[in-house]
């Protein structure tokens, strides 16, 4: 009676669509959605066969290694900054949760304009700097989409990581550096020795987590990416989704089938990531 | 040697911290300055090539347009109704699961409990294809119904984990006095619990609100009838092939976002609690 509501609205919303997604896969459909029968396997020979899986699963691992290494090396030192206490700091972390608390396609569609050729401010000051003397089309040349999504990425990470690495930085507790600090170890030797080893919980949690979040992320690319034709910049999600509701084809079917490796990857994370927190102990506490 | 120089960084620190500080403030915010300026200037100003940082023409006009739009209020309406009622079904369906997995074991408890993390960490994007098809045969594609139902689902997992913290913190003594005086179980728990966990459930509201607010995927899939969009995808309709009004755009993000900021800013320190299932503590 207590846990029967959260069951059933997690059954309908998560478990039925899963199950859905299982049936799907394995159906043929029109290009208006209609079911006509079973196609067996085919979908998933499509998919696996598709001349596009390549670079969609080479994109995926760039963007997802990428933005969680880059994510994880910045809010290290972030975080270390924001735990030292100092005038202004309430500011600071009020600052750094903007891009956590405004909704992603705001932040991308913002990062739209900011990168455009013509009229994005990063080209005018890159120019004005003397670090460019022509304007890069960051979204449009296949060469520059890619590192720009993943700055995107990268800056609407560091918030929750930033945020993860403080509270384990504020787990650790300081009579550890006194005694380091008796003992006459520098400041280098603490953060290698200690603050790392201590942190290191705290990483593992944000590696994997990031990596989830982050191979999960639909509208940075959906929106960076919007105005380029086909394939070529797509992760596995937003190729998906592609499949599924704007490609010619409209294959549901096929889409399906690249849906359940989604849910495979995530499902694998999930299981290291429950292993490695002991998580039983931790909600019990 | 070393003393005098650890002395001298003391001295400095007070300078030195402060305007690092002002430094990460301006890499954070500046993006979004940007698009404030851009919503206070004419959509013709924000094409100008080469852009300016600051309007040439200051005005409110793209609030006023966007404000007066019929079709950004129903957005805004389809946001406020999706929101509010995800959240209150959240804060209906957790609150007892949160209560009874924080004071009972039970056989199955910890299936329940991987089940809550697998769901948060799904998402509602690598399930949407499976999403779009259920609601497709149950016809609720352009329904409210959908959204609620799917943004209350994603996000019971926050709710539990927060309020499941504050339960476990209450010593069960209290309740047990509570009993003796005569409270039943839901007594206690309405006239005790609930007072004492009310910082845990005005976090968890916030949150929930918020997400539902800026939930933009499953949005996209299941609605196609621009009356019943939500700001997050209706607003992308003033940037097509076919217009760009980039201030009436911003102008419109900025009155989804600022909201959302400072309810963020205000529940910040429960946040990273809640996404890592008190993992770390």
């Amino acid at each position: 009676m207590w846990l029967g509501p959260a069951l059933i609205l997690i059954f309908v919303i998560v478990i039925y669509p899963a199950v859905t997604l299982v049936v799907t896969s394995f159906g043929k459909f029109s290009i208006i959605g209609l079911r006509q029968g079973s196609a067996g396997i085919q979908n998933y020979v499509n998919f696996l066969t598709s001349p596009d899986l390549g670079h969609v699963i080479w994109n995926t691992s760039v963007w997802v290694g990428a933005v969680v290494i880059l994510t994880i090396l910045i809010s290290l030192g972030l975080a270390q900054f924001l735990s030292k206490e100092f005038f202004g700091r309430r500011f600071v972390r009020w600052a750094v949760i903007v891009p956590w608390a405004a909704a992603l396609v705001v932040s991308s569609q913002l990062f739209r304009l900011l990168y455009d050729y013509y009229h994005g401010i990063i080209n005018q000051l890159l120019l004005a700097l003397g670090i460019i003397n022509k304007p890069i089309d960051w979204l449009g040349n296949s060469s520059f989409i890619m590192p720009s999504m993943i700055a995107v990425g990268v800056f609407v990470s560091l918030p929750f990581t930033t945020y993860l690495f403080v509270a384990g930085l504020n787990a650790i507790p300081t009579d550890i550096y006194e005694a380091a600090r008796i003992d006459g170890a520098r400041p280098q030797q603490i953060y290698r020795r200690i603050t790392l080893p201590l942190l290191k919980p705290a990483i593992f949690i944000g590696v994997v987590l990031n990596m989830i979040y982050v191979f999960n992320s639909f509208p940075i690319i959906w929106i960076l990416n919007g105005s380029n034709p086909g394939f070529g910049n797509d992760t596995m999600i937003t190729y998906m989704y592609k499949l599924a509701f704007k490609s010619a084809q409209h294959d549901v079917g096929m889409a399906a089938a690249a849906g359940i490796f989604n849910v495979l990857f995530i499902l694998i994370a999930v299981g290291i990531y429950l292993r490695f927190v002991n998580w039983r102990e931790g909600v019990q506490s | 040697m070393a003393s005098r120089r650890f002395r001298g960084w003391k001295r400095a620190r007070r300078f030195v911290l402060p305007l690092a500080g002002l430094g990460v403030i301006a890499i954070f915010i500046s993006p979004y300055i940007v698009m404030a300026f851009d919503a206070l200037r004419p959509s013709g100003e924000v094409l100008a090539t080469p852009p300016t940082f600051l309007p040439k023409v200051w005005t409110p006009q793209a609030f006023q347009q966007v404000l007066t739009d019929p079709s950004f209020q129903n957005w805004l309406k389809t946001s406020l109704i999706v929101a509010t009622s995800s959240t209150l079904i959240v804060i209906l369906v957790a609150i007892p699961a949160a209560y009874f997995t924080a004071r009972f074991t039970f056989r199955g408890r910890i299936a329940f409990l991987g089940l809550v993390v697998i769901t948060q960490m799904f998402a509602p994007t690598s399930l949407v294809v499976g999403l779009y098809r259920e609601f497709y045969d149950f016809n609720l594609i352009n329904t409210y119904t959908s959204l609620i139902l799917t943004n209350a689902a994603f996000n019971i997992a926050f709710a539990l984990w927060i309020l499941q913290s504050f339960f476990a913190a209450i010593p069960k003594d209290i309740e047990e006095s509570a009993a003796i005086d005569g409270c039943g179980r839901v007594g206690t728990m309405i006239r005790i619990m609930l007072p004492l966990t009310l910082p845990g459930i005005v976090t968890a509201v916030t949150f929930t609100f918020i997400a539902a607010w800026n939930e933009y995927v499953v949005a996209l899939t299941l609605i196609q009838d621009d009356s019943r969009k939500p700001l997050t995808v209706g607003i992308n309709s003033y940037v097509t092939a076919y217009q760009q009004n980039w201030s009436q755009m911003f102008a419109a993000s900025l009155i989804a976002i600022v909201p959302a900021v400072i309810l963020f800013a205000l529940i910040e320190k429960y946040l990273v609690g809640g996404m890592t299932a008190g993992a770390i503590k």
